[in-house]
């Protein structure tokens, strides 16, 4: 034991907020890529045990006989000062693991769903989820290299984003992409939140 | 910063977590960070080979629920009904995650990170 570390709890300030930004997509889209971009760690991969059926458990025990599946989310860290530290939450590939989605997005600060060209489709589902839950998020198209090139008005033609979501086209290999696509999410969920504190009734996040 | 209520308030007792971690807690979200004191790092020697781990890692530095069901590689739920266990018995102290209500509190910390991510 390293006992001359013994005022190092004295150090800490008296509180420490987390924030979280969720990046949602479908499998290989560049979530990870994208976490890793930026997160001053590797990105780590959380694990949490489902029933088949969807919902969350926290023990496989409990439901004998029902079938369960270990759900991944990785997720990267930018500890932004002593007393802020933010996360970057990649959603599991597969959008029908819902639970997990609801339990990321709970007090998120916003969300980007990423979207690859190549496989357009595979955006209807995250797009959908987010359109139907109350959280500032964005469009970010990840460019990959053999991909056809949209400009990004086709693209909201072509998924049928609102007006109201921004869109970005990303290399989400690209810290400097990345960064601009984080500082989208929060411009955009600053404005969300200024434009409903001017109509009168803010709704809570998540 | 104060929390929308109080996580403690739900938790079960331990015997629940040494008969097979029955109870599921969600009140602590993924991304709140603890942070364990170097006094309560020795006291966890004894509440157990799992819960000494998790104090480890939140002494040298904050770490998320998140982070510590990764890198002791517990599966979340596990994770949290030990972190839940530990917050009361004082082992570790459970920080805030980002106000969820409140325009200004909200915009504040908005603002923050805005700020740090522009500095990255
Ligand atoms: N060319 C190119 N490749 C990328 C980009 N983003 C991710 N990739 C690659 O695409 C694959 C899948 O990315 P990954 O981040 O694991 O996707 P995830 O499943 O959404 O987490 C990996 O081999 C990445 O190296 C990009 O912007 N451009
Ligand atoms: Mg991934």
């Amino acid at each position: 034991m390293d006992f001359a570390s013994s005022d190092r709890a004295a150090t800490q300030p008296t509180e420490i907020t987390s924030a979280k930004i969720v990046i949602a997509g479908g499998f290989g889209v560049g979530k990870t890529t994208l976490v890793g971009a930026v997160s001053e760690i590797e990105p780590l991969t959380t694990e949490a045990v489902m029933t088949s059926a969807g919902a969350g458990i926290d023990d496989a025990s409990k439901v004998p006989g029902k079938a369960t599946t270990t759900v991944a989310m990785d997720f990267g860290r930018i500890t932004m000062a002593d007393d802020l530290i933010l996360y970057l939450f990649g959603t599991p590939g597969q959008t029908r693991f819902w639970f997990m989605w609801d339990e990321l997005i709970r007090g998120a600060v916003g969300a980007a769903v990423l979207v690859d060209t190549r496989r357009l489709t595979d955006a209807f589902a995250p797009l959908d989820y987010f359109e139907n839950r109350h959280l500032p998020y964005l469009v970010a198209v990840n460019c990959f290299d053999d991909a056809p090139r949209y400009e990004p008005e086709e693209v909201r033609e072509a998924l049928a984003i609102p007006a109201h979501v921004p869109l970005l086209m990303c290399d989400a290999r690209h810290r400097d992409s990345v960064k601009a696509v984080l500082i989208g999410v929060v411009e955009h969920a600053m404005a969300t939140l200024v434009a409903e504190h001017e109509k009168g009734h803010p709704a809570p996040v998540g | 910063m104060t929390e929308p209520h109080d996580p403690r308030g739900n938790l079960v007792r331990p015997y629940a977590v040494t008969r097979g971690r029955t109870e599921p807690i969600r009140d602590i979200p993924i991304e709140a960070v603890l942070v364990a004191g170097s006094a309560a790092v020795q006291e966890a020697r004894f509440a157990g080979h799992d819960k000494y781990r998790i104090a480890l890692l939140c002494e040298p530095k904050a770490q998320s629920l998140a982070e510590l069901a990764a890198l002791t590689r517990l599966p979340l739920g596990v994770a949290r009904v030990l972190v839940a266990d530990m917050v009361a018995d004082g082992l570790l102290t459970l920080h805030s995650a980002a106000p969820r209500t409140g325009f200004s509190e909200r915009m504040d910390l908005l603002g923050r990170v805005l700020g740090g991510l522009r500095k990255l």
